[in-house]
């Protein structure tokens, strides 16, 4: 598990640094308590990570839409369990422009873990916000339809979270009848 | 008027309309019409002259049992029309028409809720959720070597995509990288999956809009695809054959030959459909103009592939994120203007032409080497070494029972499927199953996005819309 142990450090350094970085630095000055994070794997594109927290995220994802990362591209959630917050939300959302890619984790705690919807900044969470709350139970203030999405109505419970049971049927096998 | 005579009657006189003159005989009450209409049908007399001006087809059923207000609306004196409304009763007259989940045109279980005012869709609402069956809940239980078999079931239509996209994001946590051979596979097997599912796509899109003979036409070419994957991965879908770490196993011997034969048939086939479709003016008319979206709204709503392509965005994950090395292979992009389900067409027929293209050179120059990484501790030893050496013994016992570890992490790696942006968000603990494995799948968006497309366009258009978005609900539901 990654903890929350990334150094909180402000903007990166602005030397040498491309229109993305530029981009990101103005960015990341709007919201000081933000922290940003790059992964370059070996293979595949660099990951630019922002960790926020809830009372800032929708300003930053609204922010961040104004600067140039205008695709939405996914939303789900985690939960980390043990952890506090224990539920994190993850958005993925992209600049055709920039051609890069920026990932807001936002840790969530309390009961029902709660934050506020994006719907109204880009549509395409709808979707994704219902099926968080389906399966984790995580409430969207604000949403429009916030209902289950993938269960039935009437399901109790949010089965992906980890103290939720995979559950399973006893099933009893006994000798295949023997031929005579 | 021209002197060009009347083809039917070579009289101009007999084309003019004129009102019906007051006919003496005609009954003046409702009472009265019902019993000459009984002496007609029952006497067997012969029926008077506003009768046969009624109806087009004579008199009929309705008139006898009709009241005053139906028998006006056959003689045509009171206009019935669904799209004249009064003011207040909009809401009254809005009918809800429930389309799947068992409609034979929302390929797989999705369920469409439609608001319909006449003819014309008001409001959509997609219901989902009668495919799912916990597959991200599921991986979560499962080791990352028998993860594969998991996630090729979520879009039956592109497994290797799939598997490709789960292993690539392993992978990125592992830190290993792929011998070319075991990349340039991948891509042989993709690609061609792509081929195979816009060929499932455009037999689907033909049917569904009355070009009936498309479906067996592309099960045709498609069924070439399968037999290739067939003769490589043992298996026509959900093969598990792209794995973290490699491939399961080297080409086949001969298989330069099959992909040859696979080069030469689907041009063919894919030319005559062309020239069945392309031109077609029924086609034409059914597609062109219909079910539009525009490139702000492709972005607002995350749709991707062909759909945002034909919108007008040249955006494809293998030119902006490539993988795999397809960088390497000359490939073009298409795209469209207008966003309808025509532009979608031509885009994913061009496509296939591209993956073919990619496919030639691939078959040319297909490198030697190893098909999959040599780490012993996330691919399994060959055979033989397990007969000389104890560690390759231990690895392979290790390998498949407890699997391999995958160091503590989070990443999302996204791939171009045929349907779009494919995705997976992979959270490791550094143990041997995932934490947490997210699919961003791409039919979830274009089901999503669906309202937008639809929303007060005609019924009849719906299906056409639908198809065109090309959704699998395996990769909706999950």
């Amino acid at each position: 598990m990654t903890e929350h142990d990334h150094p909180a450090a402000g903007p990166p350094a602005p030397d040498g640094a491309g229109p993305v970085d530029a981009v990101l630095s103005e960015l990341m000055v709007l919201f000081p308590e933000a922290s940003l994070e790059r992964f370059e794997p070996v293979a595949g594109p660099v990951q630019d990570i922002v960790h926020v927290a809830p009372a800032d995220y929708l300003d930053l994802v609204t922010a961040a839409r104004n600067a140039g990362f205008d695709t939405f591209v996914d939303l789900c959630a985690v939960d980390y369990l043990r952890r506090d917050p224990r539920f994190e939300v993850v958005v993925v959302l992209g600049s055709m422009e920039l051609r890069r890619r920026l990932r807001i984790r936002v840790g969530i705690g309390g009961s029902p873990p709660a934050i506020p919807t994006i719907t109204w900044v880009f549509p395409g969470a709808n979707f994704y916000e219902r099926e968080a709350f389906d399966l984790y139970g995580i409430s969207f203030d604000d949403h429009p339809d916030l209902t289950r999405i993938l269960l039935p109505d009437d399901w109790v419970g949010h089965p992906m979270r980890k103290d939720a049971s995979v559950g399973s049927v006893p099933v009893q096998f006994k000798g295949a009848p023997e031929a005579p | 008027m021209s002197d060009t005579p009347n083809v039917v009657t070579g009289d101009f006189e007999a084309l003019t309309v004129e009102p019906p003159a007051a006919d003496e005989s005609q009954p003046s009450t409702t009472e009265e019409r019902r019993r000459e209409i009984h002496d007609i049908w029952v006497a067997g007399t012969e029926e008077p002259s506003w009768v046969r001006q009624a109806t087009d087809e004579g008199s009929q059923e309705m008139l006898v049992a009709g009241a005053d207000q139906a028998i006006a609306i056959q003689e045509g004196i009171v206009v019935s029309d669904d799209y004249v409304l009064e003011d207040d009763s909009a809401a009254d007259e809005r009918q809800v028409l429930n389309m799947g989940p068992q409609h034979p045109s929302t390929h797989g279980v999705l369920r469409l809720h439609l608001e319909l005012e006449g003819e014309t869709i008001r409001r959509v609402k997609p219901i989902i959720g009668y495919l799912h069956t916990g597959m991200e809940k599921t991986a979560e239980t499962l080791t990352y070597l028998q993860g594969g078999t998991n996630v090729t079931r979520m879009d039956y239509l592109s497994p290797f995509h799939v598997e490709l996209v789960f292993s690539l994001a392993v992978e990125q946590l592992l830190g290993v990288e792929i011998p070319p051979r075991g990349q340039a596979i991948r891509l042989l097997l993709t690609e061609l999956n792509r081929v195979s599912s816009h060929l499932i796509w455009l037999a689907t899109q033909g049917m569904d809009i009355g070009a009936i003979s498309m479906m067996l036409y592309g099960f045709r070419e498609r069924e070439l695809c399968l037999a290739f994957f067939e003769k490589v991965t043992g298996l026509r879908m959900n093969h598990n054959f792209i794995r973290p770490g490699g491939v399961a196993a080297d080409l086949p011997d001969g298989w330069e030959d099959d992909v040859e034969v696979l080069l030469e048939k689907i041009p063919v086939g894919i030319g005559e459909y062309e020239e069945l479709l392309t031109e077609n003016p029924i086609f034409l008319d059914r597609t062109v103009g219909v079910g539009v979206i525009t490139p702000e709204e492709c972005k607002a709503y995350g749709v991707t592939g062909p759909p945002a392509r034909a919108a007008g965005l040249a955006w494809d994950l293998r030119k902006v994120f490539p993988y795999c090395g397809i960088e390497q292979y000359e490939f073009d992009v298409p795209v469209g203007r207008h966003g309808d389900v025509y532009d979608r067409y031509l885009v994913r027929m061009e496509e296939m032409r591209q993956s073919l293209r990619i496919v030639r050179q691939l078959l040319e120059t297909m490198p030697a080497g190893d098909y999959r990484s040599d780490d012993r501790k996330i691919t399994p030893p060959p055979r033989k070494r397990i007969d000389e050496s104890m560690e390759a013994l231990i690895h392979h016992f290790k390998l498949f029972t407890e699997g391999f570890k995958v160091p503590a992490g989070e990443t999302y790696r996204s791939i171009e499927s045929p349907r779009g942006e494919l995705g997976v968000y992979l959270v490791a603990d550094g143990r041997s199953r995932p934490w947490r494995l997210h699919v961003r799948a791409p039919s979830f968006n274009h089901v999503q996005a669906l309202p937008v497309m639809m929303t007060d366009t005609l019924i009849a258009d719906c299906v056409a819309t639908l198809a065109s978005m090309d959704p699998v609900l395996g990769d909706v539901d999950r």
